[in-house]
């Protein structure tokens, strides 16, 4: 709803809200590049890429970051899979109970990280199950669903019944209707739905802390050297690296999203 | 257009085709089938898992073993109520309202400029501004701000250019929040609680203002209301709901989070860091348990309270 133009102060207030969602990645990426390696003095008192290539040879950041792609693909796949499955029953029939699995779905989210970390890390040991690769992405894939889940109804309801109906009455049988109407229909909401899990997944790190054993993926490794630093300018290091691996999907997720809306 | 083969032609999917069929033509089969594994995942391991640590909060560590007993007893409950553990409950509840209220005042200029002034391109390019930063890591994010308030840092450079030490020095100088340094007084969680959930009080303030009838602002204006009077009694009023529907995810955020806490701040501990820390090394999954559900509680209050004033709409 353009109207008038905004007041300057107006202007200047909305400047400074940018400003502060993004000096602090500012601040990172300059800090990546410093050539000091214990402390954090501003401006730095000089510029390298020494610690880009000293990151390449920290085996245990590569190892950290393999393992957050490998938990990420799979938490994602699960959700695709799940979240796919349940928005398509919720969207299809109406049935008792079908708010309450959207509410259900929505509670990994809603409540804080800490109550779905400790429950299910009780709950892990109660059962005597070892903490495991598996366990952290069970942990990811139960907070995943929803995002996949909430992409895939939105798309749904968007979707024309008619293109269903028109389907079915020029004589394609139900499989046929799945696999050339509502699947390509289905196609960039899945996607956009999977990055985001992805994206998520690939960040999380409260939940990760209380599902997983020995293993350390990028976001527990930063949190490690946070707390037991060795060698700080590797940490900013990586700390672009996740900027960057996580910007990009997440750039190609609203991209997909606002080309839908605009056809 | 894709040339679409008859039905019977494609042989290899005849037996996925007949099933296929078989449940298309049996709705409730089908519904059972797509929801057994998502109510399997939710039903059983998720609420399993909550339901399990709501019933062992109702246990309690006997103190000369150090095993949990698992018999019925409010003891656990009894302790989570003791001065010291009701402290860290205000402090963490008094962290998540302040936070609330100053993302509040920060996110309305931003809100109100996409709802009311930007161009669609502009728009779009906004949101997707302010989403950005709500997905990406949250770790880095945190460890901005140790870099910026470090106390050789970037802010104390600004600090130093404009030459504001004594401002600096009277913020550090209150008591209970104050500390040698930003980064280890309470100002270094709540800014870096601010900053991280900032976005999530914008989007729904956003929705809220777009709402807002333009007719009501302008007959606000032509019956002589100033800026401040539009604002005060139709903007706000009107626009509430999106506080409430933003501030349900600064305060729930707040109350649970114990990375924040644990990597800035004056070692004061909050709600998060103790159901942590006694659930890891002290082993005492009652009061860990119990502490994770005085946020529950708290948030469950809250919802209410928010569905009362509209947020729910809002969202």
């Amino acid at each position: 709803m353009p109207s008038k133009s905004a007041p300057l102060s107006l202007k200047i207030a909305v400047g400074g809200g940018l400003l502060f969602l993004y000096f602090p990645f500012t601040v990172i990426l300059l800090y990546a590049f410093t050539t000091e390696d214990s402390a954090f003095t501003f401006p730095p008192p000089g510029l390298t890429l020494k610690w880009f290539s000293v990151a390449l040879q920290r085996q245990d950041l590569w190892q950290a970051l393999t393992l957050s792609l490998q938990v990420a693909t799979v938490a994602t796949g699960l959700a695709l899979i799940m979240g796919t499955l349940a928005a398509i029953a919720v969207y299809r029939t109406p049935f008792f109970g079908r708010e309450a699995i959207s509410f259900l779905l929505l509670l990994p989210i809603a409540l804080p990280g800490i109550v779905t970390g400790i429950a299910l890390r009780s709950a892990i040991n109660l059962t005597g199950i070892p903490f495991s690769f598996w366990t952290v992405v069970v942990g990811h894939a139960t907070f995943c669903i929803v995002v996949v889940y909430n992409n895939v109804v939105a798309r749904l309801r968007r979707t024309a019944k008619s293109q269903i109906e028109a389907s079915m009455d020029l004589g394609a049988d139900p499989l046929q209707t799945f696999r050339y109407i509502v699947l390509p229909n289905l196609a960039t909401a899945l996607l956009a739905g999977g990055m985001l899990a992805f994206a998520l997944s690939f960040d999380e790190v409260i939940v990760t802390t209380f599902t997983a054993g020995q293993q350390s993926t990028l976001p527990i490794w930063i949190l490690s050297q946070l707390t037991r630093p060795r060698q700080r300018p590797v940490t900013n290091v990586a700390a672009v690296f996740v900027i960057v691996i996580t910007f990009l999907p997440i750039l190609l997720a609203h991209r997909l999203s606002q080309d839908r809306e605009s056809t | 257009m894709q040339n679409i083969p008859p039905a019977s032609a494609r042989r290899p999917g005849f037996q996925l085709r007949r099933v296929v069929n078989f449940f298309y033509h049996r709705p409730r089969g089908l519904l059972a089938l797509l929801l057994l594994a998502p109510l399997l995942w939710f039903g059983v391991v998720y609420l399993g898992s909550l339901g399990a640590l709501l019933i062992q909060s109702f246990f309690h560590l006997d103190d000369f073993t150090g095993q949990v007993v698992r018999e019925f007893t409010l003891q656990t409950y009894g302790e989570l109520l003791s001065r010291s553990n009701g402290d860290i409950i205000l402090r963490t509840v008094g962290m998540a309202a302040s936070v609330t209220i100053a993302a509040a005042i920060l996110a309305f200029p931003l809100a109100y400029y996409m709802a009311r002034h930007a161009p669609p391109r502009l728009k779009a390019a906004l949101s997707l501004a302010i989403l950005l930063p709500l997905w990406s890591n949250y770790l880095v994010r945190v460890y901005s701000w140790k870099l910026i308030l470090a106390q050789e840092g970037v802010l104390s450079w600004f600090i130093r250019l404009f030459h504001l030490e004594g401002l600096l020095n009277l913020l550090l100088s209150l008591p209970s929040i104050g500390g040698t340094s930003l980064s280890v007084s309470a100002f270094g969680p709540f800014l870096a609680f601010l900053y991280l959930w900032l976005p999530y009080m914008i989007l729904p303030m956003q929705a809220a203002l777009e709402r807002v009838p333009l007719s009501l602002t302008e007959a606000s204006a032509d019956l002589g209301g100033r800026n401040w009077a539009t604002f005060r009694w139709v903007i706000l009023p009107l626009g509430f709901p999106g506080v409430v529907a933003g501030s349900i995810f600064t305060f729930s955020l707040t109350l649970g989070d114990f990375i924040v806490p644990s990597i800035l701040g004056n070692s004061s501990l909050f709600i998060g860091q103790v159901a942590y820390i006694q659930q890891g090394t002290a082993g005492n999954i009652p009061i860990a348990a119990a502490f994770t559900v005085v946020p529950m509680i708290i948030m469950t209050f809250y919802l209410i309270g928010a569905k009362r004033l509209g947020a729910f709409d809002a969202l």
